[in-house]
C-alpha cells in the first residue's frame, strides 16, 4: 500500500504526519502527565469521530446514537475491570464476596449470567469489537432495510441513547446505575493508574486511533468507498444500479460503531470509570460536533476537531463556566452555518479563509489542515455519479 | 387488590396521564407542523416550550408584587403573551438562522441543538439554575371526586381542555383559512405554490413561529402540573419526536392519538414499574414499532 492510493494528494499527507507529529511527539514531551491523560480521553473521542466521518460524511447517514456504542465498548472493558477489582479477597467485608460492590448494595447475592463471560480478557477483547459493531449492524439492517434513513434515522438512534441511558440509569443492581462502574484499577494485575501505565495507555490509543485513520482512509478510496459516496448523492440511481443499499449503509454503521466501541474501551483503561452520562443524548450529540467542527468529510479533520473542541471544553468550563454553553451553542450554529466543512473545509481551494490565507500563509502550514475534501453535490450530475459508482470497477 | 380498586387506579393513573398526554400533544402539535410539514428538526422546540413556561412565571411574579387583585385573571393572558412571545423568537429564529438551511435537514438539526444550549444558559443566567413555579391562581387548584377512590385533579382538566381548544384551533386554521391553504399548497408542491403567487417564505416564517409559539402555550400549561428549570424543555424533546413520528410526520390526527397513547401507556406503566423503566419500556416500544413501521401510525398519502 503506497502513500498514493492511501492518502489522495500530498496535503493530505502532510495534515496526516503533522497529527501524528503532536500527538506522539510534542504532547508527550510538553505536557505533565495528568495533562497528556486528558489528551488520551480526548484521543478516545476521535475514534467516534473518525467513524461519524465515514458515516455522515461520506455515506450521508447522521447518527445521534453514537455514545451508544461508545459506551457499550467501554462497558464491556469496565466489566472486566470492575470484576478483577472485586476478587474474593479485596471484597470480603461484602455480604457476598466477590461481586462488585454496588451489586452488593443492592442486595443480590449472585453475580447475573450477562456479567459471567467477562471474567475473561480474551472474551472481553472480543466482545468490545464485535458486541457494538454487531448491535449497529442490526439497527442499521432493520432501519435501512426499510429505506428509513436521513432526518428518521436521526431521531430514531437519538431515541435509542435515551433509552439505553435510562435503561442502564434504572437497574443499578446490574450495571452499577448513574454513577456507572467506578474504582477501576487494575488490569491483569498491572495498575492502570500508575505513571507508566498512563504513559502506555496514551500510546496505545493513539496508536489505535492511527490505524483507525488508515483503515478508514484506505475504506474511503476502495470501490466500495465510492458506493458509499454514490449513495449519499443519489441513493435511488445507486439502488437501481443494483447495489444493496442497505447492506452497505449496515456495513459502514456497523464500522463506525467498532470504531466508537474501540474508543470507549480505551476511555475506560484511561479515565478509570464508566457511566451512562457517556452514553446519552447529550454526549452523543456533542461527537457529532466535533466531526463538525474538524471536518465531516476529513477523517483526519476530525480528530483535530475532537482535539480543538474538548480542549475548548476543558480550558472554558474551568474558566468561565457560564460562558461555555454560549462558546459551544455558537461554534454549532456557526460550524454549520457558514462552515459546513469544518476546519478542513476552511483551506479548501476556494473556501472561506483560503484565498486569504493562500497570500500570506507558507504553503506548508496551510496543509496542516487540509485533506481530502469533496463535498457533496446538492444536486450530483450524472456524469459524476456514474463516475463514482464505476470507477473502482475499472 | 380488587377489581375496584384496580379499575381506580386505572383511572387515576390515566388522568395523571392525561396532563401529560396533554403537554405532549401541544409539544407534537407544534412539531408537527415545523417538522412533520416543513421538514426542519428544531430541537429548540422544547426551550420554546421552557420560555413559555417562564414568561408565565413571570406573569405570575409581577402579579403577585404589583397587583394581587388581578391573580385569578392572570392564566389566560400568560398564556397569550407566551404564545406571543415564542411565536416571536421563532420568527426572529427563522429569519436569522433556519431560512438559511431549508435544504439541509440534518443541518437544522445540529444549528438547532446549538440554539437550545444557549437558550437554556441564558435561562440559567436570568433565572438561575433552580426551578420555579409560578402561583397558581385558586380556581386551578383541588380536585374533585366522582366517587371515593377516584380523586381527579382540576388543573389536568384545565391543560387537557387548553390543548384540545388548540388542537381544533390549529385544524381550523390548517383547512378552513386561506392560510392554512397556502401552508398546504407550499408543503405539497413549493415550486408551484410559487408560480401561483403565494408568497413561500412568507408561509415559512409564519408556519415556524406558529409552530413555536404552540410550544410556548405547551410551557404556559406544563407550568401548572411541574416546575420549571433551564432543561425543562429538553426533557421532552425526544418524547415530542417520537410523538410526531409515530403518528406519521404530517398527520395532525396521527400526532393525537400518539401523544395519547404514548402518555397513556408511560403514565399507566410507571405506577407498576418502578423508577424509570415505565419510560423506557414506552420508548423501546415505540423505536421498535417505528423499525418495523417507519412511516409511522396513520402516514399522510402526500406525495413528497
Amino acid at each position: 500500500m503506497t502513500y498514493k492510493n492511501l492518502f489522495k494528494s500530498k496535503a493530505e499527507t502532510w495534515s496526516a504526519a503533522a497529527l501524528a507529529l503532536l500527538v506522539l511527539v510534542v504532547l508527550p514531551l510538553l505536557l505533565p502527565i495528568f495533562r497528556l491523560n486528558l489528551f488520551g480521553k480526548y484521543l478516545t473521542f476521535g475514534f467516534v469521530g473518525v467513524g461519524l466521518v465515514l458515516l455522515w460524511g461520506r455515506c450521508g447517514i447522521l447518527s445521534l446514537g453514537q455514545g451508544v456504542f461508545f459506551g457499550l465498548g467501554g462497558y464491556c472493558m469496565a466489566m472486566f475491570l470492575k470484576l478483577e477489582a472485586s476478587d474474593p479477597i479485596s471484597t470480603k467485608i461484602q455480604s457476598t464476596p466477590g461481586i462488585p460492590d454496588f451489586m452488593d448494595w443492592n442486595q443480590l447475592t449472585s453475580l447475573p449470567w450477562f456479567w459471567v463471560p467477562f471474567k475473561s480478557l480474551p472474551f472481553t477483547m472480543i466482545a468490545v469489537l464485535t458486541i457494538p459493531a454487531l448491535v449497529a449492524f442490526i439497527i442499521g439492517w432493520a432501519m435501512f432495510r426499510r429505506r428509513v434513513g436521513g432526518v428518521y434515522f436521526a431521531i430514531i438512534t437519538q431515541a435509542i441513547a435515551l433509552i439505553i441511558s435510562l435503561g442502564i440509569d434504572g437497574n443499578q443492581g446490574l450495571t452499577g446505575g448513574r454513577n456507572g462502574i467506578t474504582d477501576l484499577r487494575t488490569l491483569l494485575g498491572w495498575d492502570i493508574r500508575s505513571t507508566s501505565a498512563q504513559y502506555v495507555l496514551y500510546y496505545v490509543s493513539a496508536l489505535l486511533l492511527f490505524a483507525c485513520i488508515l483503515f478508514g482512509r484506505y475504506v474511503v478510496n476502495t470501490r466500495m468507498g465510492r458506493v458509499l459516496m454514490a449513495i449519499r448523492d443519489r441513493e435511488d440511481r445507486v439502488r437501481f444500479s443494483g447495489y444493496d443499499v442497505a447492506l452497505y449503509r449496515s456495513f459502514i454503521f456497523a464500522l463506525a460503531a467498532l470504531f466508537a466501541g474501540l474508543g470507549g474501551a480505551m476511555f475506560v483503561l484511561q479515565v478509570g470509570f464508566m457511566s451512562p452520562s457517556l452514553i446519552g443524548i447529550v454526549p452523543s450529540i456533542e461527537m457529532v460536533i466535533f466531526a463538525a467542527v474538524g471536518g465531516r468529510l476529513s477523517v483526519i479533520g476530525a480528530v483535530y476537531g475532537t482535539l480543538i473542541v474538548n480542549l475548548g471544553k476543558t480550558t472554558f468550563s474551568e474558566a468561565f463556566p457560564e460562558m461555555w454553553l454560549f462558546l459551544m451553542g455558537g461554534t454549532f450554529i456557526a460550524v454549520v452555518m457558514f462552515f459546513p466543512n469544518g476546519l478542513a473545509g476552511l483551506t479548501e481551494p476556494g473556501g472561506f479563509l483560503s484565498r486569504q490565507w493562500q497570500r500570506w500563509a507558507p504553503k506548508s502550514l496551510l496543509s496542516v489542515f487540509r485533506s481530502e475534501v469533496e463535498p457533496p453535490s446538492e444536486a450530483a450530475s450524472e456524469e459524476s455519479l456514474l463516475k463514482g459508482a464505476t470507477e473502482g470497477v475499472k | 387488590m380488587n377489581i375496584q380498586e384496580l379499575w381506580s387506579i386505572f383511572i387515576m393513573q390515566g388522568f395523571a396521564g392525561i396532563s401529560l398526554f396533554s403537554v405532549l400533544l401541544l409539544m407534537g402539535l407544534g412539531l408537527a407542523l415545523i417538522f412533520g410539514q416543513m421538514g426542519v428538526i428544531n430541537m429548540a422546540h422544547g426551550e420554546f416550550m421552557a420560555l413559555g413556561a417562564y414568561t408565565t412565571y413571570l406573569c405570575s411574579s409581577l402579579v403577585q408584587d404589583h397587583a394581587p387583585a388581578l391573580l385569578p385573571v392572570y392564566f389566560p393572558i400568560a398564556i397569550v403573551l407566551a404564545f406571543i412571545l415564542s411565536a416571536l423568537l421563532g420568527a426572529l429564529v427563522e429569519w436569522g438562522m433556519i431560512r438559511h438551511l431549508y435544504k439541509r435537514p440534518l443541518d437544522t438539526l445540529l444549528a438547532t441543538w446549538g440554539l437550545s444550549l444557549i437558550l437554556q444558559q441564558t435561562y440559567r443566567s436570568i433565572f438561575g439554575a433552580r426551578e420555579v413555579t409560578p402561583t397558581l391562581p385558586e380556581w386551578l387548584m383541588g380536585s374533585f371526586k366522582p366517587t371515593d377512590s377516584i380523586d381527579i385533579p382540576i388543573n389536568g382538566v384545565f391543560v387537557l381542555l387548553l390543548a384540545g381548544a388548540v388542537t381544533a384551533g390549529l385544524m381550523v386554521f390548517m383547512f378552513k383559512t386561506a392560510f392554512g391553504l397556502r401552508l398546504r399548497a407550499t408543503v405539497q408542491n413549493r415550486l408551484m405554490s410559487g408560480a401561483v403567487g403565494i408568497n413561500t417564505k412568507m408561509v415559512d416564517r409564519m408556519a415556524f413561529s406558529i409552530g413555536c409559539g404552540i410550544a410556548g402555550i405547551a410551557g404556559a400549561a406544563f407550568t401548572t402540573i411541574g416546575s420549571t428549570g433551564p432543561d425543562s424543555g429538553s426533557r421532552y424533546i425526544v418524547d415530542a419526536f417520537l410523538v410526531v413520528v409515530f403518528g406519521g410526520a404530517a398527520n395532525l390526527l396521527g400526532s393525537l392519538a400518539s401523544a395519547f397513547g404514548i402518555a397513556q401507556a408511560q403514565s399507566i406503566l410507571e405506577f407498576f414499574l418502578e423508577g424509570t423503566k415505565g419510560k423506557v419500556a414506552t420508548l423501546l416500544f415505540i423505536v421498535v414499532v417505528l423499525m418495523f413501521r417507519p412511516q409511522g401510525l396513520f402516514p399522510s398519502k402526500v406525495r413528497s
